[in-house]
């Protein structure tokens, strides 16, 4: 049975801060399609195209067959704890700082073995499932679990090293003018992070669902406009030591290729809100969020940005806000280097059109903001790094996988 | 597998057993113990460094080095050189593979030594970089070294075939007994079993006194012709069979046998000898999980009674099937690959009456075992060889 978690006491100033670690990451090239699935939340394996053995760990050649095509492919995850270990020495600070620390091996029902870190509900002999999980460090590793749900199984304690499970976590939400911003208040709130700090610019303005946002349950709105140095600074300086989880809402969204907008100024709005914004809400966030990556049970753990789909590949219509859009997402892979050491996750979270003001004229399907709001929470329980919401986002992806240039010509219409 | 079409090792000695001391930690390079090793060879054997027209190493910490840099390094020109990195199996694999190029004539005297050095932290080191499969898939989860992946085998092992911890005490403690006269050995407090079983719990089940203490050493050997070693005066040993199997058993989920067991029959059928005609035994003892599959894949006894084997015997070197008869790696301590040559220089001595410790009766047979490179989830190197005195 893993024990609930209760909300954590008021940490005592005389206790040491447990300092960000991460185990050890170096992994070959071909183990990284581990990472690759891992940071999707699919459980993927080798498979060999000649003779269809599944190989584990990662290798160049197939070791009954010596064929050297070896693809990753999604693979049955069922199996059974052979035998478990639980390490209580180790040469490794991370794992040093949480000893003791069980692990397995486990038997696939498809045939190869894995070793993997064990969830405290699953014992030897037992079932199992295995998910691939990315670790504090953000690189990739097998998780064993019961084959069965069991009660508070996202509370235990190895498991949460490999999420960034939001309940009693604190949490800023940069802009709540907008639909989607408000649907992460509803989100957080309901799925009981401590507090819900949601960012306001303009305090005096009123805005649609102003009144229904101050109504949700530990939400505390604050003044935040991420084009303003001085109070996305101000608000850090406020409440940076405490902010667990940072949801970057803020939006600037208008069609248009780049010849027929005349001039830069929207461009150069798109990318004060979405480019220097970003790079402004990291910099004032980003050394506390760093130093306290390990801090206890609501340590900080992630910054999700929100991200449209044609990040990957510039969609014409909105052909300007694309670029603007892209340049975000490059940020976001420096931002994870960057954060990566101090055990906090960069999730990118690519969405397709919203059902929103500024995507009136885009036929459907299209996304409403509280599956965005669900798809971020169920990303942050699972520790994903990246997630793709609505079919539309969902095609762009698959498509891409297949022939970018074909994708890049048929979004041209 | 009866009927071995192996050649044997007419006329092939193995002699000049070497040791240099062991310590916890030293600040001095694997050069340097490599260089002690082959000091204390040319002095016992009366060679001079020149003549030496072979010469095999087996270390893990001499990085950037090969075998190739440290002919440079000592000033050695050999006609015959060999690097083999395969830790507990170094020293069988490096016998064979001597005693064959000096049968064959392509060397006259083969150096074979093992050496490593142990700096504050380079434990850790080897551990995280020991293999692609460790850096992969091993040493990220909970990163506690062999010490995480023998407790899983020996778990498996333990509920298999309804062994106990008493019964992996027995043979630590007898080791321990064994190690109380020799000079070096890093842990010669005596052990009972009451110690061992009290012992904190390092990766459940294994406990304590069922690791070896990672130190910095070195173990050699010379193997030359019979003539030659005579030339010389050296008191040398026959080599009746050796075998050696990699990666054998892939089939099996967990480690439960070596690759010993392939081979076992023609070990036997070479040597022309059978198990109950050994004096002693030297297996590889890290862990005493895998002593138990050695017992039981050389043929002391079945599969799965390896414990019951061991409740049968004191395995100490005054009583029944003396075993690991200087104390083992777990009381002399394990210096990198030269563990793989504890045994078998130790196996030297016995049967040319100059233990370090004590001696082993009317010893005329030995066998001994090699065992190493857990590369992913289970050791794949193993080798086995038996020796016999000259008398």
């Amino acid at each position: 049975m893993t024990e609930p978690l209760t909300p954590p006491k008021r940490k005592n100033p005389l206790k040491k801060t447990r300092g960000p670690l991460n185990p050890q990451g170096a992994r070959s090239r071909t183990a990284h399609g581990l990472t690759m699935a891992a940071t999707e939340g699919r459980f993927a394996l080798q498979r060999c195209s000649d003779c269809g053995i599944v190989v584990y760990p990662p290798r160049d050649a197939c070791p009954t067959c010596l064929s050297p095509r070896l693809p990753y492919q999604e693979a049955d995850a069922r199996g059974v704890l052979v035998a478990e270990t639980t390490v209580r020495v180790s040469t490794d600070p991370y794992f040093r700082e949480r000893m003791p620390w069980r692990v397995g091996t486990v038997r696939l029902d498809i045939g190869p073995v894995l070793v993997a870190h064990l969830h405290g509900d699953l014992k030897e002999g037992e079932p199992a499932r295995l998910e691939l999980k990315l670790d504090k460090g953000g690189a990739p590793v097998v998780f064993a679990l019961p084959d069965k749900d069991t009660p508070h199984m996202q509370d235990d304690p190895q498991l949460r090293e490999m999420t960034c499970d939001p309940t009693f976590r604190r949490v800023l939400i940069t802009d709540g003018c907008t639909p989607v911003g408000q649907a992460m208040a509803r989100a957080f709130s309901a799925v009981g992070s401590s507090i819900v700090f949601v960012g306001v610019a303009q305090a005096w303005k009123p805005f649609q669902g102003m009144d229904a946002l101050r109504a949700i349950e530990r939400v505390e709105i604050v003044p935040f406009d991420i084009t303003d140095t001085e109070s996305v600074i101000e608000q850090a300086e406020q409440n940076g030591g405490r902010i667990d989880i940072i949801i970057n809402t803020a939006e600037h969204i208008r069609a248009g290729g780049i010849i027929e907008r005349r001039g830069i100024g929207v461009a150069r709005e798109e990318m004060d809100v979405r480019y220097f914004g970003l790079m402004r809400l990291a910099q004032a966030f980003g050394p506390a969020m760093r130093f306290r990556g390990a801090d206890g049970v609501n340590s900080a753990t992630a910054i999700v940005n929100l991200l449209s789909v044609y990040a990957l590949m510039n969609w014409p219509v909105y052909g300007a806000y694309s670029a603007a859009e892209a340049a975000c997402l490059s940020a976001t892979q420096s931002l994870r280097a960057e954060l990566r050491p101090g055990g906090v996750r960069m999730v990118n979270v690519f969405f397709g059109p919203l059902e929103t003001e500024w995507f009136q004229a885009v036929p459907p399907p299209k996304v409403v903001p509280s599956a965005l709001a669900r798809a971020v929470i169920d990303a942050l329980k699972r520790g994903l790094e990246d997630v793709f919401v609505g079919d539309v986002a969902e095609d762009v992806r698959a498509r891409l996988a297949v022939n970018p240039k074909a994708l890049e010509r048929e979004l041209a219409g | 597998m009866s009927g071995s079409t192996r050649m044997a090792y007419d006329g092939i000695v193995v002699c000049a057993p070497v040791t240099v001391p062991y310590r916890r930690y030293s600040a001095n390079s694997a050069h340097w113990w490599i260089g002690r090793a082959l000091q204390a060879l040319t002095k016992q054997s009366g060679l001079q460094p020149s003549e030496l027209d072979g010469l095999s190493i087996s270390s893990f910490t001499v990085a950037p080095d090969t075998a190739i840099g440290l002919t440079q390094h000592f000033g050695l020109s050999p006609r015959w050189l060999d690097h083999v990195p395969f830790g507990g199996a170094s020293g069988i694999v490096a016998l064979r593979r001597a005693a064959r190029a000096v049968q064959t004539g392509d060397a006259e005297f083969v150096a074979c030594v093992a050496g490593d050095t142990n700096h504050v932290d380079s434990f850790r080191k080897t551990l995280s970089t020991f293999s692609r499969f460790a850096q992969d898939a091993v040493y990220p989860y909970g990163s506690g070294g062999a010490n995480a992946s023998f407790a899983l085998i020996a778990k498996n092992y333990m509920n298999t075939y309804g062994v106990r911890r008493e019964d992996f005490g027995k043979i630590c403690v007898a080791q321990r007994d064994n190690a109380m006269a020799v000079p070096h050995a890093l842990m010669k407090e005596r052990l009972t079993l009451l110690d061992y079983m009290a012992a904190r719990a390092i990766a459940d089940p294994i406990h304590l006194y069922d690791c070896v203490m990672p130190c910095a050493g070195a173990e050699a050997f010379l193997v030359c012709g019979e003539a030659a070693a005579r030339s010389l005066a050296l008191k040398g040993v026959h080599l009746l069979s050796t075998i050696e199997r990699h990666n054998a058993f892939p089939e099996d989920a967990i480690q439960v046998r070596g690759g010993w067991a392939v081979d076992v029959d023609e070990l036997w059928s070479m040597a022309g000898v059978g198990p109950q005609d050994v004096d002693f035994v030297e297996t590889y003892d890290d862990y005493p999980v895998i002593v138990m599959m050695q017992l039981e894949d050389l043929g002391f006894c079945r599969k799965g009674e390896a414990a019951e084997f061991v409740r049968a015997h004191t395995l100490t070197n005054d009583g029944t099937f003396p075993h690991n008869t200087c104390g083992g790696q777990l009381s002399v301590g394990q210096a990198g690959a030269a563990g793989g040559y504890l045994g078998l220089v130790e196996a030297i001595r016995q049967l040319t009456d100059a233990p370090l410790g004590t001696q082993v009766a009317d010893a005329r047979i030995g066998l001994v075992s090699g065992f190493g490179m857990i590369n992913y989830d289970r050791g794949l190197a193993s080798g086995a060889a038996i020796l016999a005195s000259a008398a």
